[in-house]
């Protein structure tokens, strides 16, 4: 049974459909209203607020935490600014992706990193020989996602920091009014949008602050649907979704690496040896098998089957994650690969996918089949592969106060 | 002279019935023969109190073959299966710990424990799914016999080397650590705190006379995993109306497609004529004839028991003397008023639903096994508790319960001779409850009947010998193509025309059905009775 996070209180008033689903053990809102559309629009065109305190939060620190976490990660944490944070993954030794998430570096020797599974016990595994002392914040720690193009305006309001020169993947601590409280611009939706994290007993006072300053804002309290739109349209990867957790699965077929996942950039290969460095070497060197892409699915051809039966064409205006056949162009009868989640974006007016491709055919801008099933007959429509963000604003890494600042001084 | 049958099954038992039912569903005329005035053998449901109906022996499953189900169509006859959902460790200390399905949930329970072993249950359900699933290969198909170069055989062989193959370099070293391990040196290389590997290291004991710390423990808690593949704890369950439930849907079908079975119908002796089995000898005196005798009663009963030693070879009767049976569990069963709660829990009636296990620590388990070692029942056993009738309320008056307790240590050959344990009954019967009234004070003034078995009440009464549960010991040694006797491994005997079915054949052990179903497919393909 779920247990409720220390938002609870204000989420169950709030949540008129009745919608939840569990997410790591806690409840989480599905949609507050039986329709999640306005929750996405207010992700894209204003701001929602949203409950992360399921994620799994671990602070990291000591002498050595640096160079534990340097050896975990596949990203050099040395490289890692005071101040900043990093969207990172890690591996096991075969070079597989174990999970992702984020690293801030708060102080020399302090980081906070999020993820998706429960990795105390993983991270545990490797602490011999290092200074370091990890503390599982997940349950003492909670968190709010303030996302979308007026979040910065409603914290302006109520925080002590200058939000101007808080920027993109950066972490600052500050105060909500009185709340002591980690904020980092970084999220899940693609957008302009920041992380709010502060200890459970300030848990309320902190809703409450957020969405009196929000009031003129149009801020809603968004729910997980919403989110799960603006993250395929962001080209954000869901581990139990567009990917497994390496130690939890049982044939090596389900298992990913960074390469395959689209996270090579996420990688510094040649450093001081780190977990799965030697697998990663390898496969750097000789190619991958697969790639993660975005696909664009063909809406006139898609219309004409739908044409065929008589119908208006339909969408489902949610997000889905079934594992859906892909493929090769030329040669129908030849699977090279699957759709993992998809949606149709309503801002794009597109019907979008993420799919794992046999790299040959990952370059963008070439063709596929994509398997669509109408009226209870399966059906091929082409789908053109594309980089899995589609949608990215500027709005996201902008810096309008400091620029303005710029062009005044 | 009386009717010829195509088949006798002697006893019973849920092997012996799925064996029956098989062979009838296959055209051939079955009479079974159970001593007893009810069916089920260890797998029983009696109303030994009035309005109170007791899993007397086996009380719950999980292994039972799925495809036996479908084959004999046995959900038609009345099997009904409920899923257990969690296991319960109560504490004199603190709060214990409980493990449900839901895994989250029980992270956070093991988290009060030990972070660590909380989240890396999932790796270690990994590697017990993929063990599992090879020895899934090696329970549905009868043993393999790596003497023999007949290309049936070798075919088998050929098969089982490609799923060992298949699990993969990692998963085939952990098989040999899984062969040769304790159960608690195995659990320890995942768990660090022993509030969690001490209640899930007695599935590695269940009926063995071993310590947890035994080497070779940790396959018998893998044999118990295997009811696991399905999902999680999910997959143990009750039997609707007791497991007597499941020996007599097994008994429906096998009537069904025309076996006749007889109770109180005893067998003394199997009529053999030059070797050969020819009909067995009730101890009423009525004979019947049948060229296939199939005996679902333990091996050492049936062939030193039913046929006699001078009629064998020496060197099988010497091997079968070396099977080891030795018992080392007893079964309290009670009729309660009411229900205690568990001082650690008083809230928490959810758990009472589910398996309780008075496991504290592994300590605990070693000074158990340890008054065993030397002929005497644990003052403080380990002890699997169950309460059926809070999921099947048929089984006692409303408002009332029954709490069924298997208990370990009790050993059949006690230091004065196991002779000696209808004197020490009560005083083994009040171990255990007052052992459990440490945990839950009340549950004294509570009973209204309480039936104790040692292992040599199970012998008298259902036939078992020493008391065995699984028809002689689960370990390595007496398993696979040595279940019970090297080359007697695939249901035959030394007696030509006479086979076995029950528990003491591969692959043995539990309400799972699969000595019935083998010995009956065996038969069929060897012999076209």
């Amino acid at each position: 049974m779920p247990i409720g996070t220390p938002f609870h209180e204000r989420t169950s008033n709030l949540c008129t459909s009745m919608r939840w689903k569990e997410w790591s053990g806690y409840y989480a809102v599905c949609s507050y209203n039986s329709l999640h559309e306005p929750e996405y629009f207010a992700f894209r065109h204003s701001a929602g607020l949203l409950d992360v305190t399921p994620l799994f939060k671990y602070s990291v620190k000591g002498k050595d935490a640096e160079k534990f976490l340097s050896r975990v990660m596949v990203k050099n944490i040395a490289k890692l600014k005071v101040g900043r944070v990093s969207y990172l993954c890690w591996c096991n030794d075969e070079g597989k992706v174990v999970d992702d998430g984020t690293c801030m570096r708060l102080d020399e020797d302090v980081f906070f990193v999020t993820s998706a599974d429960p990795c105390y016990y993983w991270f545990k595994r490797f602490t011999r020989g290092y200074d370091v002392e990890i503390e599982d914040a997940t349950d003492v720690i909670c968190g709010l996602a303030l996302q979308g193009p007026t979040s910065r305006d409603i914290l302006k309001q109520v925080i002590d920091i200058d939000m101007d020169t808080l920027k993109f993947f950066g972490v600052r601590d500050a105060n909500i009014e009185n709340i002591p409280v980690y904020i980092s611009r970084t999220g899940y939706t693609g957008d302009l949008g920041y992380e709010i994290w502060t200890e459970n007993k300030n848990a309320l006072q902190l809703w409450d602050t957020l969405m009196g300053a929000g009031r003129n804002y149009d801020i809603q309290p968004a729910g997980l649907d919403a989110l799960d739109i603006t993250r395929v349209e962001s080209g954000l990867i869901l581990k139990g979704a567009d990917y497994y957790n390496a130690q939890h699965v049982l044939i090596e077929d389900r298992m990913s690496t960074p390469y395959e996942l689209g996270l090579g950039w996420t990688v510094n290969l040649d450093r001081v040896p780190f977990m799965g460095q030697a697998a990663l070497k390898k496969e750097k060197q000789e190619g991958s098998l697969w790639a993660t892409v975005g696909l664009d699915i063909n809406w006139p051809e898609l219309e004409a089957i739908y044409n065929n039966y008589g119908l208006p064409p339909e969408v489902c205006s949610s997000a889905w994650r079934q594992s859906i056949p892909i493929y090769d162009f030329d040669n129908p009868r030849v699977q090279i690969g699957y759709a993992t989640s998809g949606t149709w974006s309503p801002t794009l007016k597109k019907n979008i996918a993420l799919a794992t491709i046999q790299k040959r055919y990952d370059k963008s801008g070439s063709k596929i089949k994509f398997e669509v099933t109408v009226e209870h007959a399966r059906h091929l429509v082409s789908a053109i592969v594309n980089k899995p963000q589609f949608f990215d604003p500027e709005r996201k890494k902008s810096n309008p106060g400091l620029e303005k600042a710029k062009t005044n001084g | 002279m009386a009717k010829k049958y195509d088949v006798i099954v002697i006893g019973g038992g849920h092997n012996g019935l799925v064996c029956a039912a098989y062979l009838a569903k296959a055209g051939k005329s079955v009479l079974v023969l159970e001593k007893r005035h009810v069916l089920g053998g260890a797998a029983v449901s009696e109303e030994i109190f009035p309005g109170f109906i007791f899993s007397v022996a086996s009380y719950v499953v999980s292994l039972f073959r799925p495809h036996i189900i479908r084959e004999l169509e046995l959900a038609r006859f009345g099997y009904e299966v409920i899923p257990i959902d969690s296991t319960f460790t109560p504490s004199l200390e603190d709060q214990g710990l409980a493990r449900w399905g839901d895994w989250h949930k029980t992270r956070r329970e093991v988290s009060r424990y030990s972070k660590h072993d909380a989240e890396v249950y999932p790796e270690f359900s990994k590697a017990m799914t993929a063990i599992s699933k090879f020895t899934k290969e090696v329970i549905d198909y009868p043993a393999p016999d790596i003497t023999s170069f007949h290309p049936r055989e070798l075919k088998n062989m050929k098969r089982l080397g490609k799923e060992l193959r298949g699990l993969g370099p990692d998963m085939l070293h952990l098989n040999t650590k899984l062969l040769t391990m304790s159960a608690v040196d195995f659990l320890q290389m995942w768990f660090e705190n022993e509030r969690l590997v001490a209640p899930m290291s007695v599935s590695g004991i269940i009926g063995t006379f071993q310590g947890v710390r035994s080497p070779g423990t940790a396959y018998v808690l893998l044999h118990h995993y295997m009811g696991e593949l399905d999902g999680a704890f999910r997959s143990w369950g009750f039997s609707k109306g007791g497991t007597g439930g499941i020996s007599m849907a097994c008994a429906r079908s096998a009537e069904h497609f025309g076996a006749e079975i007889k109770t109180e119908a005893g067998v003394a002796n199997i009529i053999t004529k030059n070797g050969r089995a020819i009909g067995v000898a009730l101890e009423n005196g009525d004979e019947y004839y049948s060229d296939t005798i199939v005996s679902n009663a333990d091996p050492k009963r049936t062939l030193l028991g039913m046929v006699g030693e001078n009629k064998l070879p020496e060197d099988f009767v010497r091997d079968l003397n070396r099977f080891k049976f030795r018992g080392s569990s007893g079964k309290v069963n009670m009729a309660l008023d009411r229900l205690s709660k568990f001082t650690c829990r008083p809230d928490d009636e959810l758990i009472l639903k589910g398996d309780i296990t008075i496991a504290p620590s592994i300590d605990y388990l070693e000074k158990a096994y340890d008054d065993a070692k030397y002929g005497e029942f644990s003052k403080k056993p380990f002890i699997d508790i169950v309460i059926p009738t809070l999921t099947d309320p048929s089984l006692a008056p409303p408002g009332k319960h029954i709490m069924s307790c298997f208990v370990q240590y009790a050993p059949y050959n006690l230091k004065e001779g196991p002779d000696k344990w209808p004197d020490k009954r009560e005083a083994f019967g009040d171990a255990v409850v007052n052992t459990i009234e440490e945990y839950a004070p009340g549950l004294k003034d509570s009973i209204l009947h309480r039936q104790v078995l040692t292992p040599w009440d199970i012998e008298k009464k259902i036939g078992l010998t020493e008391g065995n549960i699984f028809q002689g010991e689960l370990s390595l040694e007496q398993l696979l193509f040595q279940r019970p006797v090297a080359g007697y491994a695939k249901y035959t005997t030394p007696i030509k025309n006479l086979w076995m079915c029950g528990s003491g054949t591969h692959p043995g052990g539990g309400i799972i059905g699969s000595g019935g179903e083998l010995a009956a497919k065996t038969i069929l393909k060897e012999k076209m009775v």
